[in-house]
């Protein structure tokens, strides 16, 4: 029972509601408002899942069979009845040649994940493989003074996941690294911040297009003659660019408007400037800076797949583009799982973010 | 005090107390005022104040809200620039806020973030910067003691009542050792019961550490338990001071022996002719 409090204490704290309902359904003192509760925060959401899959179902059955209806008329037109026929048949057959290419079904999309994680084991299987073939060659490499073979064959689905964190976090610290100390310092000052107040207001709406384009002038230029992954480079840099506009916003905004009576007291106390800093202005503003950081992690993560479906940097967005341009049978189904994975990973760094963002809150009570 | 330590120490407080009358004074306003520029035209707060406090006095002031009893209280503690005239604490000008001159202010004003010790070491790390940690931790943990907090030293302030934050409040402005403790209505925000509680452990505080106080109410009790003299002033704009009572009581005191004295009403009927006038 203990446990299962401090659980709730847990799940309660990242925003995922009470598991009070589930708990009492185990210890057996169910009442009448558990009941009443469960329906309403796990059944109807479960039912709108349902409803979302039907609905889903449904409308990629619709697409299917205008595309089919389309084939064949075209097929009609083109060669004429015998043909129209054949391809009929060969789309009731189910025969992967002749296939429309539409939305697929959820089926589909279910039957394309587990593909991928095969895959996945595949190539796990493949990279521990040739790791144990070579480590033998490799240490002789390396004592000779040569690099180390490494593995070169093709990433897998959840290889490109790892990718993509990866670069989401370099961008995110990349943008904490700038934003956050930037921000302190116009917010302390009102001459700064009404001087530099233009160029955020013209640089914050910039599309995320844009910045990596600016980004990659730049870095191709400075990474000219090394060898370094200047695609990693690029992206990560623009990721950070284009996301750290909210926590600047953010933080001068919370430096500059620390309560009254807290820069009262640090007067009168006659706090040195670097005591007012740390001790009174700083803890003040962090709840508005953890709120800048978690606006921009989600802005981050979400301009990182675009930036990396243009920039052919390795990660989700070149693994959906790729897809797209191979045009192969399931190629739609593994798009729409990127697309999921995107929308779940997304989801859980936020919940992240929101639980250090409630940590650090000296008000717990309050709303956020 | 004997006339032998008086020839003595010829250069102490008492004998030039005793022949030279302003150095009793430890707080001087002289014609005060305060402007405030509005778009149409300067609004005059305050002219013409004229009030002198002095070693060891409790002042406290009393008058309609809106009067500029606060704005004077901030001009004290050097928070609100002075528009004419000048402030002078043991004859030095003001200039700006200084941990000589403590201030209670109306909302307990604590760091939330830090606990009640935390609050209270603030202050005391900044006046007594030579002290060593352990002796600076015992200065706020004495006056914390105090104010009836000696189980709350490591409870963060948001999770202190109202009435407890505002005795960690009077623990740190205590706990500076200020020449002047300025108390800006700080019991305006509790309910009665709470007020009277926190009047009684202000007056014992105030009885063992007697720094010269200058306190804003509303409520003509208090000021009259808690003060040597009050201080009423006359509504605004142009405020100045009305009039002044002593009050006589024998201190320490109590709330018993203040209630029962018989010139308790007489005082408190001249404080409300003067509000009702």
């Amino acid at each position: 029972m203990k446990q299962s409090l401090t659980l709730n204490k847990v799940t309660r704290f990242m925003g995922f509601g009470t598991l009070k309902p589930f708990t009492a359904l185990f210890t057996g003192k169910v009442q009448k408002e558990d009941i009443l509760t469960i329906l309403k925060k796990f059944i109807v959401p479960i039912a709108s899942i349902l409803l979302f899959i039907g609905l889903w179902h449904a409308g990629s059955r619709a697409l299917f069979n205008m595309e089919a209806d389309y084939k064949i008329e075209k097929a009609l037109t083109d060669q004429g009845q015998k043909a129209a026929n054949e391809m009929k048949a060969c789309i009731a057959s189910g025969d992967i040649s002749c296939q429309p290419n539409t939305l697929p079904s959820p089926t589909q999309v279910w039957a394309s994940f587990q593909t991928l994680l095969k895959d996945h084991k595949v190539i796990s299987a493949d990279k521990l493989a040739f790791k144990e073939k070579t480590a033998a060659m490799n240490e002789k490499r390396v004592a000779a003074g040569q690099d180390p073979i490494t593995y070169t064959g093709r990433p897998s689905f959840v290889d490109q996941i790892f990718t993509s964190l990866k670069t989401v976090f370099a961008g995110f610290l990349l943008a904490l690294l700038i934003a956050v100390p930037i921000g302190i310092v116009i917010g302390l000052s009102e001459t700064l911040r009404s001087s530099f107040n233009w160029l955020i207001q013209i640089f914050k709406p910039v599309s995320p297009v844009v910045w990596l384009l600016l980004v990659f002038m730049i870095v191709k230029t400075m990474t000219k003659d090394s060898n370094q992954d200047s695609a990693f480079i690029i992206s990560f840099i623009s990721v950070g660019l284009c996301s750290m506009w909210a926590t600047l916003v953010n933080t001068a905004m919370g430096v500059s408007s620390v309560d009254k009576d807290y820069i009262n007291v640090a007067k009168v106390l006659k706090l040195g400037a670097f005591q007012k800093v740390f001790k009174v202005i700083l803890p003040s503003s962090l709840p508005l800076i953890f709120t800048g950081l978690r606006i921009t992690l989600s802005v981050a993560w979400m301009v990182l797949i675009a930036i990396e479906l243009l920039a052919q940097s390795p990660g989700l967005g070149s693994f959906v583009w790729e897809e797209f341009q191979n045009g192969a049978n399931d190629s739609n189904s593994k798009i729409i799982v990127a697309m999921f994975v995107i929308g779940l990973i997304g989801f859980l760094l936020d919940r992240i973010m929101l639980t250090i963002q409630k940590m650090v809150s000296f008000n717990k009570n309050e709303g956020l | 005090m004997s006339t032998q330590t008086i020839t003595q120490k010829p250069q102490s407080d008492e004998l030039e107390n005793g022949i030279l009358f302003p150095s009793k004074v430890m707080l001087d306003l002289h014609d005060l005022k305060k402007v405030y520029p509005t778009p149409k035209g300067d609004y005059v707060v305050l002219e013409h104040l004229n009030l002198q406090i002095m070693k060891e006095e409790f002042v406290t002031i009393i008058g309609h809200s809106g009067c500029g009893k606060t704005t004077m209280l901030s001009m004290i503690a050097g928070l609100n620039p002075i528009s004419g005239g000048n402030i002078a604490v043991l004859g030095n000008p003001v200039k700006g806020p200084g941990p000589d001159r403590g201030v209670i202010f109306q909302s307990p004003s604590l760091m939330p973030w830090m606990t009640a010790l935390q609050n209270v070491m603030l202050g005391v790390n900044q006046v007594f910067p030579h002290a060593t940690k352990a002796q600076r931790k015992d200065i706020a943990k004495y006056y914390l003691q105090k104010v009836g907090l000696e189980g709350a030293f490591n409870k963060k302030a948001t999770e202190l009542s109202q009435g407890m934050q505002q005795r960690v409040g009077i623990a740190r402005a205590f706990a500076i050792k200020p020449q002047v403790l300025l108390l800006d209505e700080p019991f305006g925000m509790l309910d009665s019961l709470t007020r009277g509680e926190l009047q009684d452990t202000l007056i014992e505080i105030w009885n063992k550490e007697k720094i010269t106080a200058v306190m804003i109410t509303h409520d003509v009790d208090e000021a009259i338990f808690l003060a040597d003299r009050v201080v009423m002033m006359t509504s605004g704009p142009r405020a100045k001071i009305g009039d002044t009572l002593s009050i006589d009581f024998e201190r320490p005191r109590t709330r018993k022996t203040v209630l029962e004295h018989p010139d308790y009403y007489k005082y408190r009927k001249h404080l409300i002719d003067f509000l009702e006038h």
